[in-house]
């Protein structure tokens, strides 16, 4: 479960103090799927940081599974996010140089776990992702966008984490291999009852979602649940 | 993160860019190359030198006309400096309990002509038989004079091999005859090749009974040197002390400015081993020059990589990497191409110590310490340049460096 209490993150610039988000209060419960829309420079990256615990607030609270990670340091943000985190990235951010696999058992590196159960991990994490047993070899590169996007998930979905961030996971891909990717996280969602918030600024994502969030400068202006959710 | 992930991360990162790593990487082993030939250089001379040394004797004292001060060289006692030593201070030194052989020596620089017209210029060395134990010298032809050719004022030579071979080439010196100072001399032996070399030739000399060198060919009954042979190393102090006593005494000068001095053999290599290591040193650190280049190219790459993969770094920040476990990371593979750099550098040099040694003949010795202070040093170097790009890798805020272009 995510709970913020009044989150607010102030970026200063000299004397300058601008809030990038401010009087953010919401509750997620485990299993939601959450879009978080609003346009440019509303404050989605800032919050998702935050959520992903990248960051910690300026004021207010972020509880995260019930503890408070406002007051964590840099290490113990670090061990929260292997453990609990998965991110979804717009470019994707593979390592070139790694096979598929190894780029989705990379979490698992930085957990200690042993070689054998990181790639039973990884193949069930792909499998889920939809990718096919045929390419797992095969470097980034050799992948198209769509298929690239799915390792990234597989890569997220790994460390079996209580929370997927995902920020515009489809702004490098074309509608179709967009869908498919969007069609993958509502999978995740109904089948394995993964907690989503997928962050975009296109209202035809968003509307993939049981629940959108809507920012605006930084603040909440709407908070309700999807009724014209598209199935894929 | 488990070690061999580590390495494994590391040996994918390293061979993703193989001809860069390969270039920075010959950095280092140019420069531990260097390092390791010319320190095998210095010691090699180190080797030779002390090598030739104690093959002129073992446990050997040196009496030697004139005040020798530590730093200053010899300084002359005002009255003749040069001829203080007479044979009656052999007598003192061979009572002194010890003492297991003197030598007393007289030297001159001589023409010596052959009756096969050949002729050298060479030391004459006029000695007694106990010559051959204190020096430590054989022979490999012929005989050493005697005694009663010592008291005869006999005239008789034995030949270093050098000159042996310089006179006569190929034939047998042997009962040749060879004028020294138009005085004609019986050669009767010729001696064993020492193989020593440079400012000091122990085979270039010509030995004759010190009596006739004394009397008939110098026309001096000084002493040009006394050597005194110990009967154990520990006793080479006490010894050293009691003949400065007793020649002293002998001699009736002031104890704090003598007319001679005693010089062992310890003092002698400790002395050439100082200028050897001072040469060893400044060799070391001429290469040591090439090592920081090498460093510096270390250092380059690194903060190139950083800057490229900071997208990576990023990316590893956000799925869990600790500050450390990034620093790690790449301190690793600084120390890791400077390490195998290391390894190749040690053999490359040991290789070009091993040239020279075979193809140049000069004397080299690579030792197991210089090919550990090697690997230490490529080490080291690895930590030192490696460490601050790895700190700098490290303080990357991960959503600045997710978002780097
Ligand atoms: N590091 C920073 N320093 C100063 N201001 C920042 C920083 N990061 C973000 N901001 C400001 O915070 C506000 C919100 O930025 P944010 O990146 O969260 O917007 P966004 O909704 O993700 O926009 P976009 O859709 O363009 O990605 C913007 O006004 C931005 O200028
Ligand atoms: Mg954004």
């Amino acid at each position: 479960m995510i709970e913020c209490r009044n989150v607010a993150k102030i970026y200063r610039s000299g004397e300058e103090e601008t809030y990038a988000v401010k009087n953010i209060t919401f509750t997620i419960r485990d299993g939601e799927f959450v879009a978080i829309m609003g346009p440019s420079g509303s404050g989605k990256s800032t919050l998702m940081n935050l959520l992903g615990c990248l960051d910690t607030p300026s004021a207010g609270q972020y509880l995260l599974n019930g503890a408070d990670i406002s007051a964590l340091d840099d290490n113990e943000l670090s061990g929260i996010r292997m453990r609990q985190i998965g991110f979804v990235f717009q470019s994707f951010n593979l390592l070139p140089r790694a096979s598929v696999l190894r780029n989705v058992t990379l979490p698992l590196i930085y957990a200690g776990i042993k070689r054998q159960e990181r790639e039973q991990r990884a193949a069930e994490a792909l499998t889920a992702a939809a990718l096919p047993e045929k390419f797992w070899s095969y470097r980034p590169h050799q992948l198209s966008g769509g298929m690239m996007q799915r390792v990234a998930i597989a890569r997220a979905l790994v460390n079996n984490p209580a929370l997927i961030l995902a920020d515009e996971p489809t702004g490098n891909l074309d509608t179709k291999t967009g869908a498919a990717v969007l069609a993958t996280f509502q999978k995740l969602h109904t089948e394995q009852q993964r907690t989503i918030i997928l962050i975009t600024h296109e209202p035809y994502v968003g509307e993939h979602a049981e629940r959108i969030i809507r920012l605006r400068d930084g603040e909440i202006i709407d908070d309700r649940p999807n009724n014209q959710r598209r199935i894929l | 993160m488990r070690i061999t992930d580590l390495l494994q991360e590391t040996q994918l990162a390293l061979s993703a860019n193989k001809a860069r790593s390969g270039l920075t990487m010959l950095g280092i082993v140019i420069g531990i190359a260097s390092v390791i030939a010319m320190v095998s250089l210095g010691q090699g001379a180190q080797g030779t030198i002390q090598s030739s040394i104690e093959g002129l004797g073992s446990n050997l004292l040196t009496v030697m006309p004139g005040f020798l001060q530590p730093g200053r060289g010899f300084v002359s006692a005002g009255r003749g400096s040069a001829q203080s030593l007479k044979n009656e201070d052999s007598e003192v030194l061979r009572a002194l309990p010890g003492v297991a052989h003197v030598s007393p020596e007289l030297n001159r620089r001589l023409q010596i002509v052959a009756p096969t017209g050949n002729n050298t210029n060479s030391t004459v060395i006029g000695a007694t038989p106990e010559y051959l134990a204190v020096r430590n010298a054989t022979l490999a032809a012929g005989s050493f004079f005697t005694e009663s050719q010592l008291r005869s004022l006999g005239r008789v030579a034995v030949l270093g091999p050098t000159v042996a071979a310089d006179l006569f080439a190929e034939r047998d010196p042997v009962g040749q005859i060879i004028r020294l100072n138009r005085i004609n001399f019986k050669v009767i032996g010729v001696l064993r090749s020492k193989g020593g070399s440079g400012f000091f030739n122990p085979d270039d000399t010509v030995f004759v009974p010190l009596s006739t060198m004394q009397k008939i060919v110098a026309g001096s009954e000084y002493l040009s040197s006394l050597a005194v042979s110990v009967e154990q190393k520990e006793l080479m102090a006490s010894v050293q002390e009691a003949a400065t006593a007793a020649l002293i005494a002998k001699h009736r000068v002031d104890p704090a400015a003598p007319d001679f001095s005693i010089v062992s053999q310890a003092d002698i290599i400790g002395t050439l081993t100082q200028v050897t290591d001072t040469f060893t040193m400044f060799l070391a650190s001429l290469a040591g020059i090439s090592l920081l280049v090498g460093g510096i190219g270390i250092m380059n790459m690194m903060l190139t990589t950083v800057t490229e993969r900071t997208r990576e770094i990023g990316l590893r920040r956000a799925i869990g990497a600790r500050a450390r476990d990034i620093e790690r990371q790449f301190l690793l593979e600084a120390v890791a191409l400077t390490f195998l750099g290391g390894v190749i550098g040690i053999s490359l040099g040991w290789g070009i110590a091993a040239g020279v040694a075979r193809f140049a003949n000069i004397a080299t010795s690579v030792s197991l310490a210089s090919i550990a202070l090697g690997s230490g040093v490529s080490a080291g170097i690895g930590i030192i340049f490696g460490f601050y790009p790895a700190r700098r890798a490290s303080r990357l805020n991960p959503i600045e460096a997710l978002r780097y272009e």
